[in-house]
């Protein structure tokens, strides 16, 4: 704390020998509104001359509103309030600010996604098509059957190492393994899909594309995620209910499997399904890894599949003659993966609000 | 084995068998992580050793990989400055400005931005933001063109560094302010209330009490933030214009590149060397966004200890 | 308490259940293809490499399984460079490339497919346009100086003289130049630089190159990519697939006395009358594209994609198919096939019958 509160009151701030009537005026909520009323009206006058946008339009109306906030609080309010006034709207709009990628990227995807959100594309695969129509069915097949993969490799790793650093960890290890985790979930994806890349071309030779090598890669990022969340979850079962097995003469291992996992399992499969989130619309690490096709391919061990991520990606950039029909399919890939990930959030929110375990008895 | 008091032995050793296993899964990890390194360091070893003239552009690797690292350093560094501040102020908003009931409601609607895959992204950069940001870009080349960042020429499609800068900037604005959030909220309310109580407004409350408070964290998350900028892929690899060598110029068409954008865009139809120095261009960048996070993360801890032993 | 237990532990390999679920039955297009007349082979073809003619690719193989719905052919566009290794290193049984085997890669292939050596074909050509956006410009010319001194960032403005020479009667606007250029390294980058090259002489100081060597214009991701970056500004000139021009200008590119439009026939006109590479083998089709022809309707800014296979193959099966399928490929319906996907243009009946006589000659050892 360098600066000293002030000892003065609020009131001493303001010029003095001003009338007292003066103390109690305040600038009122309708007066903020008007504030901004006018800001909006200089805006509209300007708009004759200049011809605005709706985003100049919309800054405008924020910029001038809020030094017509400060100007006037500062005379009726005195300049440490009109601070703070200038500071609320500065923090107001930050947060409007932030709000318009949302929105935006939101109305984009939804409205040029859903041009193509038909049967054939849930069914149809791209094999012998040309131009109009075709699907992403491989490509969703893709997705689903490595994104599976990946959860059954990171699950069993991840859960264990949160219940190694949870319950029997100590010391050194347990520091450096928690350290590498954190560590570990900033490895960039394009690094993970190299590493699994260079890990397979040993073994497969040079120009490898697999599906598995996209699980390996996708596992690299899913796995701290999944032990950063275990080891949040675990930690929050009571001590109580370990002792309390523990003097019933139950080993540790069976208080842990059958106590403390199952008091936990909802918050863990809350983690796991947002770890799955996390890693279903990854695309850097499965373009160099897995490729993409034209063809339904359900077999991680043989060749290139397509996944939703890559195919939006391919479809945007090489869409063939003519070019309109794959960018649309680009972008209903890219709607049903948001829709994915969002729709993977709700479950795990609802996890945790359903399966929790109420409070009392 | 079912029967809970009469074998001993074997219940030790199923104990054993599982703490073994928990702990080989530990340590599973760590291996993951070293062999990430060794796999990437013998696969780059090729390009490292090849004669200059064999790698792309014919001038030696680190010819190829500095505008690259240039690039990434670049548009990390942009995205930073840009959305430090900005998340700075939405976890304020958050924590200290919204009404408590809506706070966390409003905390899950910033955090969507992090759920959001990053090639979403891309296809939101190149087709709704680069081309509004065209004019906004003359207007920088006519008024503070004599400053380099904005010389110009501006670019006809926007698909320039500063618009990937801010893309990027979008996308690490949740993880800075989800930690800054954090921190904030655990300012004691005791320095809060002491404040407010000697009359001060809540700009001075928070710039008092809080920030000083929660500025380790902020840096902290900036940093996991930068980690995540640096290594970030599809999005710039979708929205910058790439062509040409090292230059500062922001709003124009030449552009270096970032590493990961770079590999996301040449891997899938490179071979031979080109793949090599590929994989050395990527070990690069886990070296740098290895020493970033790491940084961060002592950075983080720290504070968590020092604040642990406060409360 | 009990069953939401239950419940919440069945629900994670629950999840992992659906795509199991869901597999195992093939995309609807993927089930009951036709059966066709006439001769039925059966088998798998693999092939990899340039991703050019991956649209072609896409229309041979569509058109093929309508004939011979027991035969797959899988290409794989890892890029030229990637598909001659494979190709070479004997994981697939042709390659596509955009350009031909360099004297080592020759002396492999002997390795790869014994003394009877190698075929290349150039089953795929595609002429490269020169495409820009200039409000008000209906038709432009321009001479191979030109050109190249424009995508050299020499020439900077529309109503630059140079340009207003090979257009006389056009009035030209006083408009900046914006060059858009691919940013991945490209058969189409490489041949057009070998244009610039070969036809603009010392113009152009640049080595041929699948990278673009002039720094600091705009760059967009593959043809699609240049062809919207052109589109999207005012000023703009690119150079992209023909058939990805669109509605854009396409400039007409002077040879000897005339300008010429890039079409087909002028793209296979200029193919058919190259020389041959001498000292190959005998059904070795590399073609060193004469760039600075002046014969009258020809375009010399095209990309050749070639088909690279053995003469001799271990497995009958394998040479049969091969056969089988590049005489598609070669054939007047599988050529129309690829110039209606891919906007190539179709080969010369000249080439055609050399081509099928190099693809009689496969056989197996």
């Amino acid at each position: 704390m360098t600066a000293v509160v002030p000892t003065r009151s609020p009131t001493g701030s303001r010029p003095s020998g001003r009338g007292s009537t003066r103390r109690f005026r305040r600038l009122s909520r309708s007066g903020m509104a008007g504030c901004f009323a006018a800001a909006l009206l200089v805006m509209v006058v300007l708009d004759q001359w200049l011809g605005l946008n709706v985003a100049l339009y919309v800054a405008g109306t924020v910029a001038v509103g809020t030094a017509l906030v400060y100007g006037v609080s500062r005379s009726l309010e005195g300049p440490r309030t009109a601070k703070d006034r200038l500071v609320t709207c500065l923090v107001y709009s930050a947060f409007g600010l932030a709000m318009v990628p949302l929105l935006s990227l939101a109305y984009e995807v939804i409205r040029r996604g859903v041009e193509r959100l038909d049967g054939q594309f849930f069914t149809w695969s791209l094999l012998g098509v040309l131009g109009e129509g075709g699907g992403a069915y491989h490509a969703i097949m893709g997705t689903l059957v490595i994104t599976a993969l990946t959860t059954l490799i990171s699950v069993p790793i991840g859960l264990m190492t949160a219940v190694y650093l949870v319950e029997y960890g100590s010391g050194r290890l347990k520091k450096a393994i928690t350290f590498l985790v954190d560590v570990m979930t900033g490895i960039p994806s394009i690094v993970a899909g190299l590493f699994a890349y260079a890990l397979f071309v040993i073994f497969f030779g040079p120009g490898v594309r697999l599906g598995i090598a996209g699980a390996v890669a996708l596992s690299v990022l899913m796995i701290p995620v999944v032990v950063r969340s275990a080891e949040e979850v675990l930690k929050l079962v009571p001590n109580d209910l370990r002792e309390a097995s523990y003097a019933l003469g139950v080993p540790k291992w069976r208080t842990i499997l059958k106590v403390v996992i199952p008091t936990a399992i909802a918050g863990l499969a809350t983690g796991v399904t947002l770890a799955i989130a996390r890693v279903i619309g990854e695309t850097a690490p499965l373009l160099v890894t897995v490729g993409i096709a034209n063809a339904t391919n359900f077999d991680p061990f043989d060749g290139r599949m397509a996944t939703l991520p890559v195919y939006a990606f391919y479809q945007l950039t090489q869409p063939g003659v003519p070019p309109e029909f794959a960018i649309d399919r680009a972008w209903t890939a890219a709607l049903i993966l948001i829709a994915l990930v969002m729709g993977l959030n709700v479950i795990a929110r609802l996890i945790s609000r359903l399966f929790a375990p109420k409070p009392g008895r | 084995m079912t029967s809970t008091s009469s074998s001993r032995p074997v219940l030790r050793r199923g104990d054993r068998v599982f703490a073994g296993t928990a702990k080989g899964a530990g340590i599973l990890i760590m291996l993951i992580l070293a062999g990430v390194t060794v796999f990437l360091v013998v696969e780059a070893a090729p390009a490292l050793t090849a004669p200059a003239e064999d790698i792309p552009g014919g001038d030696g690797l680190a010819s190829y990989i500095a505008p690259l690292l240039f690039g990434t350093l670049l548009a990390a560094v942009i995205a930073l400055a840009l959305a430090t501040p900005l998340a700075v102020a939405i976890a304020l908003f958050i924590t200290q400005y919204a009404p408590r009931r809506l706070a966390q409601g409003l905390g899950y609607v910033v955090d969507l931005l992090a759920a959001i895959p990053s090639i979403v992204y891309g296809f939101w950069g190149v087709f709704w933001l680069a081309p509004k940001m065209v004019p906004f870009y003359r207007w920088l080349e006519d008024n503070l063109g004599f400053i380099p960042l904005f010389a110009g020429p501006t670019s006809a499609t926007g698909r320039t560094m500063l618009t990937a800068g801010l893309v990027l900037a979008i996308m690490i604005l949740p993880i800075i302010s989800a930690i800054a959030r954090e921190v904030f909220r655990q300012t004691p309310t005791l320095h809060r209330e002491a404040a407010l109580a000697l009359g001060a407004t809540r700009w001075e409350m928070i710039r008092m009490a809080v920030l000083p408070y929660g500025s380790s964290g902020v840096i902290g998350g900036a940093m996991l933030g930068l980690g995540r900028a640096l290594g970030e892929t599809m999005a710039i690899a979708l929205v910058l214009s790439v062509s040409g060598g090292i230059t500062f110029n922001l709003i124009s068409s030449g552009n270096p590149s970032t590493i990961a954008a770079n590999v996301a865009l040449q891997f899938p139809e490179s071979s031979g060397i080109d793949v090599n120095t590929l994989i050395a261009s990527g070990l690069v960048l886990f070296v740098i966004t290895f020493a970033v996070n790491m940084g961060a993360r002592a950075i983080v801890n720290r504070r968590a200890e020092f604040s642990g032993a406060g409360s | 308490m009990r069953s939401a237990r239950v419940r919440a532990r069945l629900l994670v390999p629950g999840l992992l259940v659906v795509p199991l679920a869901l597999g195992g039955c093939a995309a609807v297009n993927e089930r009951n293809l036709a059966t066709g007349a006439g001769e039925q082979y059966s088998g798998t073809l693999v092939g990899a490499g340039s991703s050019a003619q991956q649209a072609a690719m896409q229309g041979w193989t569509a058109g093929y399984a309508s004939l011979q719905p027991e035969v797959t052919v899988n290409y794989d566009p890892v890029g030229s460079g990637g598909g001659r290794e494979q190709f070479l290193a004997g994981g697939t049984d042709f390659a596509g490339s955009d350009a031909f085997l360099d004297e080592e890669e020759l002396e492999q292939a002997e390795r790869r497919c014994g003394p009877e050596g190698i075929f290349e074909l150039p089953n795929y050509i595609a002429p490269i346009a020169v495409v820009y956006n200039v409000a008000g410009l209906d038709e432009l010319n321009l001479s191979p100086g030109t050109l190249a001194r424009i995508f050299d960032q020499q020439i900077t403005r529309w109503d630059d003289p140079a340009i207003a020479a090979d257009n006389p009667d056009v009035r030209l606007p006083d408009l900046a130049i914006t060059p858009v250029n691919r940013s991945d390294e490209s058969g189409t980058t490489e041949n057009f630089v070998d244009y610039l090259f070969q036809a603009a002489g010392e113009v152009w100081p640049h080595e041929v190159d699948g990278n673009w060597p002039v720094p600091g214009g705009e760059a967009a991701q593959g043809n699609s990519g240049v062809v919207a970056a052109v589109g999207a500004g005012n000023g703009t000139i690119g150079y992209a697939d023909l058939s990805q021009a669109g509605d854009l200008g396409v400039a007409r590119v002077r040879v000897g006395d005339e300008y010429v439009a890039p079409t087909a026939e002028a793209a296979a006109a200029v193919v058919e009358n190259s020389e041959l590479i001498e000292g190959r083998g005998e059904q070795d089709f590399a073609i060193e594209v004469n760039r600075d022809t002046s014969g009258s309707g020809e375009y010399p800014i095209v990309l050749i994609s070639y088909h690279i296979g053995c003469l001799s193959y271990d497995d009958p099966q394998t040479a049969e198919l091969l056969r089988a399928f590049m005489t598609y490929v070669l054939s007047e319906e599988g050529q129309e096939a690829a110039a209606l996907v891919a906007g190539s243009a179709p080969i010369s009946d000249g080439l055609r019958d050399q081509a099928l006589a190099a693809i009689d000659a496969v056989r197996a050892s």
